[in-house]
């Protein structure tokens, strides 16, 4: 089976710094890959590099069989690979459907055939009270699901989750992880950055560890709690997690 | 190349140094209140107007040396650049508005209103000042009786470059060795890391604004003696530090010295071999190329070519 | 009602000639007419896909010289620069937008700024094209009574209207706006934000140098110092959306219509003539700080300062 994602030998430097060195992983399509790693580790710098934000100093990154790592981000949506951003990035004077609708339009030239696709990315977000209100004036919570919700309305085959749920009230975390589940079972791929250590265990089929900008492990759940370079990366991390 | 040749490039050269350091002046005014305030002030040249008047107005009131002005249109530059930044500049970052770039629609503001009451003041008339010492010069055949070929220093071009040199060692004194020069670079490094580190970065911005406003105003004085004055010359100069800061680098004091000189020494270049009308094309060109070609300014190449080893 | 408002009053300025106003009227509602498509242009830029630029009078200058060119070196009735103003304009909106629209925020401002002047400065220099700072002179006028003038500026306008209106509502405008809000997040959401600036650079540009070329024919002549003015043209091209309101329909309209009319009065002042500039500088001062977005754009601002005023 061809991987969906595939990144060969990723190395991205800041300067002197790396803030990447020699990644390889796969991402099989129906996936959900799981990506932790101490704060600072690169997690979102990978994000930015798959996603075309920088290119990559070194290595190659495929996706569908294509090589988009010297393509521009929004190429690279086009192919079908949608992002959220760690600090949300709402369109912030145009209200939550009009936003949606933003997203809706990549495939879409007509404005009604957008329209729908927003109502309907709406309703499987839950955001579908919201649609008139200006999201600027939105909690962070629901500019966390507007994130998604964006990114969904692209028509995706892979989606890039960045700290989708910090900051959730656990009734808001249930409704995500619900979400994502069901985002999974329309047949996305999913690879998703988070901290929360009992979310990412949940719902991860595979997950790969990063420190330092090196990858560390790439395994289950299960293997990855019980990997003793984990272990010791995240000493510090664990007792809160 | 025969003598007269090289007589005259060489000359175009060492006019186009003693006018790149005056320009560097200018644009390291610019490039502060860009690199800590991350606005652009397009009323920098009608500051400078300003401080040209001052020069003037002293000069023909009280006939006290242009160059003597500096040390009083400097400091009356720096509370006018204190008031803008704390009663008008300042309450515009607040707003919220759908157009970020208010604040630099506001200096366009200012601007006007400085150079129309200039108008209103002083008239539209070419003004200079008339010192005694405008025309004097050094003359190599006085230093070398033989030499082949003749160039001149002028008295007040020369004296305006090295008052400029003294004022960029003791601005580069201050933000390296004192503690309000050194939040100040800190401000412009990151606005929020150095908010969380203690630094006062509201004052530091009014301190900044009005470091750059008598910069560019001592830079008028400096100018005064070898230049003529009317209330419409700060677009120009506006526009000179704007170029400089593009091909120095943003908010880099070094790349605003570097760039000053490079535009000087082209401008120089430009109308002597290919016409006075065309010095300002010569210095959009060189923009133009910069945009293009060194997106991050000159001192982005050395950066890039110390990373390579 | 709404929906008819543009059409209603289309008719109503249609028929404005018939009644029979004076010449100088006459001038002074082409004044606002011409300046409301530039305004209606530079918003669509500005206002709806967040470019400012400071450089409009590039490309009013590129307008008007294309007339005045045409009808100078080639002796063809300089109304032909109207449409070949479209093919130059787009030409130098290209090569301009290639190198200006890299830079974000200010740094595009000012590049366009530095744009405009570099033009002005080749226009003076020129000479064996432009006549250089002699100017150009239309020396047949096509109609010595203004109301051709009039109709030809009105169908500009509504045609201008309409465009923005088309646009506004369609992909393109939601993309315009995507690039306004967060650049990142558009490209992100797949939007070529290059070429969509793009777009929106060259419709802009094109419109407001229909306008020059308009300017050409109506008074006869032009000179570098006219049309590449950075203070008259590229200045009031923002005044006028920033008094109005940004990203709005009406907001160039009523815009132009409080600034030439400003600018009018200022002028038959005698006193305060020479304070003209002032008086603009300080006008846009207050407006930046107490209405943000303009008399449309901070309706609700305005409204609550009247309420305000009424219960203290």
């Amino acid at each position: 089976m061809t991987p969906l994602l595939e990144v060969k030998g990723v190395s991205r430097f800041f300067g002197g710094l790396a803030a990447l060195s020699d990644v390889t992983f796969q991402l099989y399509k129906g996936e959900i890959l799981g990506l932790i790693g101490p704060n600072g580790a690169g997690k979102t710098t990978l994000f930015n590099v798959i996603n075309g934000f920088y290119p990559p100093s070194k290595g190659e990154i495929f996706f569908r069989q294509q090589k988009i790592s010297d393509m521009q981000p929004h190429r690279i949506c086009k192919l079908g690979m949608a992002r959220t951003f760690q600090v949300v990035k709402p369109l912030q004077r145009m209200t939550v459907l009009d936003n949606v609708i933003v997203s809706a339009y990549l495939r879409t030239g007509s404005r009604e055939k957008a329209e729908k696709t927003a109502v309907e990315t709406l309703h499987f977000t839950g955001l579908f009270e919201d649609r008139y209100v200006v999201s600027k004036g939105l909690p962070l919570g629901r500019r966390k699901r507007l994130e998604m919700a964006r990114a969904l309305a692209t028509g995706p085959t892979m989606i890039l989750l960045d700290e989708s749920f910090a900051g959730l009230n656990p009734t808001e975390l249930n409704e995500s992880i619900g979400i994502i589940r069901k985002i999974k079972e329309s047949g996305i791929t999913i690879m998703i950055i988070e901290h929360h250590m009992k979310v990412i265990m949940a719902i991860s089929d595979r997950i790969v560890v990063l420190n330092y900008g090196q990858k560390i492990a790439d395994g289950t759940p299960e293997q990855t709690r019980n990997n003793p370079l984990v272990v010791e990366a995240y000493l510090g991390d664990a007792q809160n997690g | 190349m025969t003598g007269p040749q090289v007589e005259v490039l060489l000359q175009t050269l060492i006019s186009g140094l003693l006018l790149g350091g005056l320009y560097a002046l200018i644009g390291i005014g610019m490039t502060l209140i860009m690199g800590v305030m991350k606005i652009i002030n397009l009323a920098h040249g009608e500051l400078m107007m300003v401080g040209m008047y001052i020069a003037y107005g002293l000069f023909t009131f009280f006939h006290i040396d242009p160059y003597l002005s500096v040390i009083i249109a400097a400091p009356l530059l720096f509370i006018l650049g204190v008031l803008l930044q704390k009663y008008l500049i300042n309450p515009v970052m607040k707003v919220d508005s759908i157009l970020p770039e208010n604040q630099v629609i506001l200096t366009v503001g200012i601007g006007m209103v400085l150079a129309n009451l200039a108008t209103i003041f002083f008239s539209s008339d070419y003004r200079s000042t008339p010192v005694d010492y405008a025309t004097k010069a050094w003359y190599l055949s006085d230093v070398w009786k033989s030499s082949p070929i003749e160039l001149s220093l002028s008295f007040p071009w020369t004296v305006s470059f090295l008052f400029s040199l003294v004022i960029t060692a003791g601005l580069w004194f201050f933000l390296t060795k004192t503690d309000t020069g050194k939040s100040i670079r800190a401000t412009a490094q990151d606005n929020d890391a150095a908010l969380l580190m203690g630094v006062h970065v509201e004052k530091m911005r009014v301190i900044t604004f009005g470091l750059g406003s008598a910069l560019v105003g001592a830079a008028g004085c400096l100018f005064i003696p070898i230049y003529y004055l009317y209330p419409d010359l700060g677009g120009q100069f506006t526009l000179i530090a704007f170029v400089i800061t593009i091909l120095g680098g943003l908010g880099s004091t070094v790349g605003a010295i570097v760039g000053g000189i490079v535009l000087g020494v082209f401008e120089s270049l430009t109308s002597t071999y290919i016409g006075m009308g065309w010095a300002p094309v010569g210095r959009f060109m060189i923009f133009v190329a910069a945009l293009i070609f060194i997106p991050g300014g000159i001192t982005s190449l050395f950066r890039r070519k110390r990373l390579g080893r | 009602m709404k929906k008819y408002l543009p059409l209603i009053l289309m008719g109503l300025l249609a028929m404005l000639p018939l009644v029979g106003i004076n010449t100088y009227l006459m001038h002074i509602i082409i004044l606002v007419i011409m300046w409301s498509v530039i305004g209606m242009s530079w918003n669509l830029l500005g206002g709806y896909c967040g470019q400012v630029s400071f450089g409009h009078a590039a490309f009013f200058g590129v307008g008007a010289y294309t007339a005045g060119i045409l009808y100078n070196k080639f002796q063809i009735s300089a109304w032909w620069g109207l449409p070949a103003s479209i093919v130059f304009v787009t030409g130098f909106a290209l090569v301009i937008g290639y190198i200006c629209l890299r830079l974000r925020g200010p740094f595009f401002a000012l590049a366009t700024l530095a744009m405009g002047v570099i033009l002005r400065v080749t226009a003076e220099n020129l000479s064996f094209l432009t006549e250089g700072d002699l100017g150009i002179m239309i020396r047949e006028r096509t109609w010595v009574d203004k109301t051709w003038y009039y109709y030809i500026i009105l169908l500009i306008a509504a045609c201008t209207f309409y465009l923005v209106k088309k646009v506004i509502g369609s992909k393109l405008g939601y993309y315009f706006v995507a690039i306004r809000e967060d650049q990142d997040a558009a490209e992100s959401l797949g939007i070529n934000t290059t070429l969509y600036k793009t777009i929106a650079l060259c419709l802009s540009a094109v419109i407001t140098g229909m306008a020059g070329a308009f300017y050409t024919n109506y008074m006869g002549y032009i000179d570098p110092k006219v049309v590449f003015a950075l203070h008259d043209i590229s200045i009031v091209a923002i005044m006028i959306v920033m008094v109005g309101g940004v990203a709005t329909f009406w907001g160039p309209v009523i815009g132009s219509i409080i600034m030439v009319l400003l600018a009018e009065g200022i002028r038959s002042i005698p006193n305060l003539g020479a304070a003209h500039h002032s008086f603009f500088g300080v006008l846009l001062i207050v407006i930046i700080i107490f209405l943000p977005n303009g008399i449309m754009g901070d309706n609700p601002k305005l409204k609550k300062i009247l309420r305000w005023g009424r219960t203290p």
